[in-house]
């Protein structure tokens, strides 16, 4: 088993009546990636802030790479690096300037490699056009990428995301994933997002939360899965639809789940619960021409990440 | 334990770079040169006086700085919280006690820059007459302690809201309570229902009469010591609201 660099137990936290965190337990390995998912408010971001060692739980503990947290700050914030939320960074300096003040802070005290780390990071992150750039001038994505540098500058064990690719334009997604993607080998990284695609695409882990508890922890593919039962086909139809209609719809189609549903004088909508594998659309189209009704659309309504968080955590 | 140090020195080195990065400083150094030798020479009587002194320059510090001082810092944590850069501070490692003494640091520093610019106005005293140079020396000091005490007043109560125009006004508020505190208006009114030992608690806190000892070019230990503590007070107390405050 690889090193367990993250390793949180019982961690509680509330601001006033509001219980932000409640009892979650996290372990994180070198080499996986692990996506934090859940509406805003569910306690993504209070998990993570505590991890950072930002917030202080009030009851449990957090082991950095085997280093008590609450015993030992210094020691233990050596080994993350962190992207607060919404990428915060000082804009009235320079992408360079800021990028060595962190590495210093950091603890990159040795000149020739602090300039080897600003260049990988100019590199790697793309960041040469806008080098010596303010970055209060910079566009939110690139914003988003010098909060990504400063989190990276000092080669940290763990790195810790909060939304890393959100405002950032589809291209630019793409190259954060397989950034993250690239470097999460030697590395244990915890990345929070609301995009489903996005954890499929880089994590080796889901772990959903709402409403402070951790309600799901296990392999994206099995969470896709899980999902994919839940959608539904939607059928449009241009015919008037009566309930002797319907019926007869209902008697043809002999499935379990169908709703039909008239929209107008001279269309309706038949919805049935099922996806790609369990629906044979070509079957059910010509079913639904033999009684003479005229599709005019067919298509699948996959559920939304709020649908599967209002399931998950109304325990359907 | 030079690391430690080392750290305090970068967050030191960013913020007091901070202040020549946008017009601040100039327009601060302008203002600050501007209204201190407008005082002395129309104010204070410089000419008139007939005197080789700087009483006529410095006798207006404390209301200078009761308005510049809390300018200069109203930003030191204000802004940390609005941007959010505050939570990238916190988590990097460092402790709260290096990023509160590097800010006010290099607050106190911008001050002395100022302090410093306004030299001519010690060459010129100089040059027209023979003023005692040593009442000098030690009223640049005692100004220099005063300024860090606002400033350290002001970094302290800028951690308590995230907008700076607000920081600015309590921190004022509060500095002109502080000059005023040795103000016989202000102690009658505490005298007649307070102890005798409140009433003198009070008025030992005035920044005005510590600040006049000084400038008499008595080198008051009291009155240093009394600037001293007061940054080092607040700055204790600065130190456990950013624990407090930084999450909210």
């Amino acid at each position: 088993m690889p090193l367990k660099l993250i390793d949180a137990n019982n961690l509680k936290k509330s601001f006033g009546n509001f219980i932000a965190v409640d009892n979650i337990d996290l372990a994180v390995h070198r080499g996986e990636v692990v996506g934090f998912l859940g509406p805003n408010g569910a306690g993504k971001s209070t998990t993570m802030k505590m991890l950072t060692g930002f917030l202080e739980p009030d009851s449990g503990d957090i082991l950095i790479n085997n280093i008590d947290l609450k015993s030992y700050p210094l020691e233990a914030k050596q080994f993350i690096g962190y992207l607060p939320e919404g990428a915060p960074s000082y804009s009235d300096m320079e992408v360079s300037e800021f990028l060595s003040f962190v590495g210093k802070m950091r603890g990159i005290n040795n000149k020739n490699i602090l300039n080897r780390r600003l260049d990988d990071m100019a590199n790697q992150i793309n960041l040469k056009d806008v080098w010596n750039r303010p970055i209060e001038t910079l566009s939110k994505g690139f914003k988003r990428r010098v909060g990504i540098a400063q989190a990276l500058i000092h080669d940290p064990d763990i790195l810790i995301l909060d939304e890393p690719t959100d405002g950032l334009d589809p291209n630019q997604k793409h190259e954060m994933r397989d950034l993250i993607k690239n470097i999460s080998k030697n590395k244990a990284i915890v990345i929070s997002t609301h995009i489903l695609e996005e954890v499929e695409a880089v994590c080796s882990r889901a772990v959903i939360i709402a409403n402070g508890k951790l309600l799901a922890n296990e392999k994206p593919v099995n969470l896709g899965n899980n999902l994919k039962q839940k959608s539904v086909l939607c059928i449009l139809l241009s015919n008037k639809i009566n309930s002797t209609i319907s019926k007869e719809i209902k008697a043809n189609l002999n499935y379990k789940n169908v709703e039909i549903q008239s929209v107008s004088n001279t269309s309706g909508k038949i919805l049935m619960q099922g996806d790609e594998k369990s629906l044979d659309l070509n079957k059910i189209i010509a079913q639904l021409k033999k009684q003479k009704l005229h599709v005019v659309e067919a298509y699948f309504i996959k559920p939304t990440l709020d649908e599967i968080f209002r399931k998950i955590t109304q325990g359907e | 334990m030079n690391t430690y140090f080392n750290k305090t020195y970068i967050i030191f080195d960013r913020e007091l770079r901070g202040y020549f990065r946008t017009p601040l400083a100039s327009i601060f150094l302008l203002v600050f040169l501007a209204l201190s030798s407008g005082m002395t020479f129309f104010l204070g009587r410089f000419f008139e006086r007939d005197q080789a002194d700087l009483i006529a320059f410095f006798s207006w510090h404390p209301w200078l700085f009761l308005i510049l001082m809390p300018a200069i810092g109203m930003r030191l944590w204000a802004e940390e919280r609005r941007s959010g850069t505050i939570e990238l501070l916190i988590t990097l490692p460092v402790t709260n006690t290096q990023l509160v003494v590097g800010k006010f640091l290099a607050s106190w520093v911008f001050t002395l820059i100022a302090l410093v610019l306004s030299m001519p106005i010690w060459i010129t005293v100089n040059y027209l007459g023979d003023p005692d140079n040593n009442v000098i020396l030690i009223s640049y000091i005692g100004s220099w302690l005063m300024a860090g005490a606002f400033l350290a007043l002001t970094s302290c109560l800028s951690t308590l809201t995230k907008n700076q125009v607000i920081a600015f006004i309590i921190s004022s508020i509060s500095g002109f309570i502080l000059i005023m505190a040795g103000f016989s208006l202000i102690l009658s009114a505490v005298r007649s229902w307070a102890p005798v030992w409140i009433t003198e608690t009070i008025s030992s806190m005035s920044f005005l009469s510590h600040f006049s000892r000084i400038q008499m070019g008595v080198f008051d230990l009291n009155s240093l010591i009394f600037f001293l503590s007061m940054i080092i007070l607040c700055l204790w107390i600065n130190i456990q609201l950013v624990q407090i405050k930084k999450a909210d």
